[in-house]
């Protein structure tokens, strides 16, 4: 007894753990119901939005977000980890079997370098040049005369799976001198330096360009990088920002599927700058 | 003394507890083994012989050279080792021998709270002012294996500096002050029979100082660039092997997975080989190991 | 111990060495106030009561950290949870109810200092396979706490070893000529006696589990939401500092005076951990 006396702290925390337990218990009272997505970082922001809304209009229904990459949020729909994965790319022939994919909005994927780099606009033969190491400096492509700091994304992102792709060059072609994560990280990486150019959802960078975020989108075969652009279907690199779920689907989370493709969730699409579904 | 029916029973149920916390080691080894058969098995010498590192999902679509990254472990370990280790006998010796006794006690507390200090603490610091600071003045992109070294540096210098402290502190006073008698000087004292007399513990710290630097992730994925190359200079970017995992754990699958628990065992089997590393330095070194790693 | 008066004699070795002993001091000095007064200065400038009683908003560029602490503290009552009645059963078996030397405490003693040397992102991985998929218990506060709670194991185990073979044996003797078995003695003379030490233990482990980062990455998630059940996945205020400081443009004001507040936690325990090895000592010394 006299331990327990001496262990304030223990009891502090046991005291605290205790209340977030009983809230868990009301919770149950209430048949608490929970819906776990997890996947791609492009879409998880807009989903935990959408999330929340659904949340307020469903009392006792939670929503849980997770981010790990499209891959990661097909796989686990697939094998059932989650009851809805996300994808920001086109599902592969070899993940299509037993699961269904359900477009939410459509984002395209642009180049980004800092506000301040006077160069407004590269060729995708410069580009490619700058991802192959054979650019290695601003003012080969009419810049500073500073070394570029070419920051590449993660193996298995779905953005560096487009890009190559839109390229045709390998993921082993790639020299590139950092590498990014997920979107916010390689958005920070290029605003906090002057020389870095970096490849990003459109959405989420014109999003962050908005609220102020020194960086500037390249346009793309001269095309503006945009909400607008990919929009009209004029941006070369689009592609579609997906919900994946197992081929039979429980109602509750239907309704959720239902409820982030309807009119009611446009607003916060455009929030995010990615492009609401045309219905 | 007997042990009564009572004291029978409960001495089972600690037991049981004792084997428990034992067989953790065991079940960490068994899942780590486990997890990592797959990768082990279709791979084998690939994860040696492979030019680069672009792991996928299947084996075959993939490469899944490990071999630039344990080689930016090893060299971002020794880096820091090499900095952080003089330094942090130094630090020891200053607290001992050099230090009066109000700026030693304020010191050693000062050594506490460094060691008290998160990792991704110094990561951000290493984030924020280092990596911006090294760009500057000497190279950009500033995130680099030069970054890390410095960082992993601070961060493993107070286990150094504590532990080492210890074992000087073991050194008996009758010989130093017998030495002093004799005339010799401060330093003459310290190399001719200090230093030797504690070398045991000095190289325990050193020890759990590599221990501490393999392992260290968060300050590591925060300041190297993680590209994935043999670095040509210090101030190119480098990616180990905890922020390897750290990276691209929360997305992998299959086969990529397991790699990465390949290189979770290779840690394990690190820490086992240093921890018995230690187990020996001691043994042969009863009076001054043994202080060392209860710290 | 320091401040040992050996004679400072002349020559141009002995002088340089000073110096450069000195020079480390200093430079030690000068890194720790480096940092410290970074995170200082550029957290106070965000901190404030209502940074403490909200919740993070645009990923934590705004709002502030309520939910984070009620998870961190969560994952800290399910690792002590966890680990002390382990930690305590086996440094009892290791201090009153085994001979030093013995096969099977030298075998306990062994893996502990192997388990002590095991980097947290091994854990992660460990608890990642082991809780979260193996026992699919998924990206939760369970799955982290208990991850935890095998990291801390060692650390836990021998500072509470200490504590009890830091009793005179006296008590012991004591206990048994008045006929009182040895579990009766360990419960009723034995654990109020090392107390103190216990706390000192225990401290040093919330500690660890406050600080640690890499081992929750894959095993209690990033979710910042306030969790609702010990299933939730909850985000530790160490991983909203690195989320803050990697991924959240603009992040950084927010992320220095996190710092500060977990800097802040750890610096009271700490204090409290001084206080308590203080009380130890001088009890366990006769001294008051």
């Amino acid at each position: 007894m006299r331990l327990l006396h001496s262990l304030p702290l223990l009891l502090a925390t046991a005291l605290l753990s205790g209340c977030t337990g009983g809230s868990a218990a009301d919770g149950e009272g209430n048949q608490r119901q929970t819906i776990r997505l997890a996947g791609s970082s492009t879409l998880a922001p807009l989903a935990i939005e959408i999330g929340k809304r659904f949340e307020e209009r469903n009392p006792g229904v939670r929503i849980e977000v997770q981010t790990g990459g499209s891959s990661r949020g097909i796989a686990d729909a697939r094998t059932g980890a989650v009851e809805c994965g996300m994808s920001s790319r086109d599902l592969k022939d070899s993940e299509k079997d037993g699961v269904r994919a359900w477009t939410v909005a459509m984002d395209g994927v642009c180049f980004l370098v800092h506000a301040s780099n006077p160069v407004r606009e590269l060729s995708e033969e410069q580009l490619r040049g700058i991802y192959t190491g054979r650019i290695t400096r601003w003012s080969e492509v009419g810049g500073r005369d500073a070394e570029i700091i070419c920051i590449n994304r993660a193996d298995g992102r779905s953005e560096l799976e487009l890009v190559t792709k839109h390229f045709g060059i390998d993921p082993r072609e790639i020299d590139a001198d950092l590498i990014a994560g997920e979107n916010q990280q390689g958005i920070k990486m290029v605003a906090s330096d002057e020389n870095a150019i970096t490849y990003m959802s459109v959405g989420a960078s014109e999003y962050e360009a908005r609220n102020g975020t020194p960086i500037h989108l390249l346009p793309l075969r001269g095309v503006e990088a945009s909400v607008a652009t990919v929009a009209g279907g004029t941006y070369p690199l689009s592609r579609p920002l997906l919900y994946v779920t197992s081929d039979e689907v429980a109602e509750l989370i239907s309704r959720f599927i239902e409820y982030s493709r309807s009119a009611e969730v446009d607003d916060l699409v455009k929030a995010f700058s990615y492009v609401p579904l045309q219905r | 003394m007997s042990l009564s029916s009572v004291d029978g029973r409960v001495l089972w149920l600690l037991r049981l507890m004792g084997a428990a916390s034992c067989a953790l080691v065991v079940l960490i080894l068994f899942f780590l083994i486990s997890d990592s058969i797959p990768a082990l098995r279709e791979l084998g010498p690939r994860l040696v012989h492979d030019e680069s590192w672009h792991p996928r999902e299947l084996a075959a679509n993939g490469t899944y050279g490990m071999l630039p990254i344990v080689i930016g472990s090893l060299t971002v370990t020794l880096g820091a080792i090499a900095l952080a280790a003089p330094l942090g006998l130094g630090s020891a010796i200053f607290c001992q021998f050099y230090a009066p006794r109000p700026v030693a006690t304020v010191y050693r507390r000062l050594v506490e709270l460094l060691a008290g200090i998160p990792s991704v603490v110094y990561g951000f610091w290493g984030l924020a002012i280092l990596a911006p600071l090294i760009a500057e003045v000497l190279r950009p992109p500033g995130h680099s294996m030069f970054a890390g070294i410095l960082v992993v540096a601070v961060m493993i210098l107070p286990t150094i500096a504590l532990i080492s402290e210890s074992a000087l502190a073991a050194v008996p006073r009758a010989t130093v002050m017998g030495a002093a008698a004799l005339g010799m000087g401060r330093w003459s004292i310290l190399r001719s029979i200090v230093l030797p007399s504690a070398r045991g513990g000095i190289l325990t710290a050193t020890i759990l100082g590599v221990a501490r630097a393999v392992g260290e992730t968060m300050a590591v994925v925060m300041v190297c660039g993680n590209i994935v190359k043999v670095p040509g200079s210090v101030f190119d970017s480098v990616r180990t092997l905890t922020a390897n995992i750290a990276l691209e754990m929360g997305y992998s699958l299959g086969t990529h997975r397991s790699a990465l628990f390949v290189s979770g065992l290779l840690l394990l089997l690190t820490a086992i080989g240093l921890t018995l590393l230690v187990a020996w330095v001691e043994r042969r070194d009863p009076l001054n190991g043994g202080g060392g790693t209860r710290g | 111990m320091s401040g040992l008066s050996l004679p400072t004699s002349s020559g141009t070795e002995e002088r340089l060495v000073t110096t450069s002993i000195w020079t480390i001091a200093l430079l030690v000095c000068g890194v720790f106030l480096w940092i410290v007064s970074d995170v200082v200065l550029n957290g106070l400038a965000g901190l404030s009561i209502s940074y403490l009683v909200e919740a993070p908003a645009q990923g934590g560029r705004a709002g502030g950290i309520l939910p984070i602490l009620v998870s961190t503290l969560s994952i800290l009552a399910v690792a002590l949870i966890a680990a002390i009645p382990l930690g305590l059963g086996t440094a009892i078996l290791l201090a009153e109810f085994t001979r030093r030397g013995g096969t099977f405490p030298t075998v306990v003693a062994r893996s502990l200092d192997v388990l002590a040397a095991v980097p947290s992102i091994v854990f992660g991985l460990f608890g990642n396979a082991f809780f979260c998929v193996w026992l699919g218990l998924g990206y939760s506060i369970l799955a982290g706490g208990l991850t935890l709670a095998c990291m801390v194991l060692p650390i836990l185990i021998r500072s509470l070893e200490a504590a009890f073979r830091a009793i005179p044996d006296e008590y012991r003797l004591a206990a048994a000529a008045l006929g009182m078995s040895r579990t009766r003695t360990t419960l009723s003379v034995l654990l109020p006696q090392a107390a103190p030490g216990l706390v000192v233990g225990l401290v040093l482990g919330v500690g660890r589990v406050l600080a640690e980062t890499a081992a929750l990455l894959f095993t209690s998630g990033y979710v910042d939401r306030m969790p609702e059940s010990w299933l939730d996945s909850g985000r530790s205020l160490s991983i909203h500092i690195f989320d803050l400081a990697m991924n959240v443009p603009g992040g950084e004001p927010n992320a220095y005076t996190s710092a500060l507040v977990l800097i802040v936690m750890l610096l009271l325990i700490n204090g409290a951990a001084a206080w308590g090895a203080d009380r130890w000592v001088r009890r366990a010394t006769g001294t008051s």
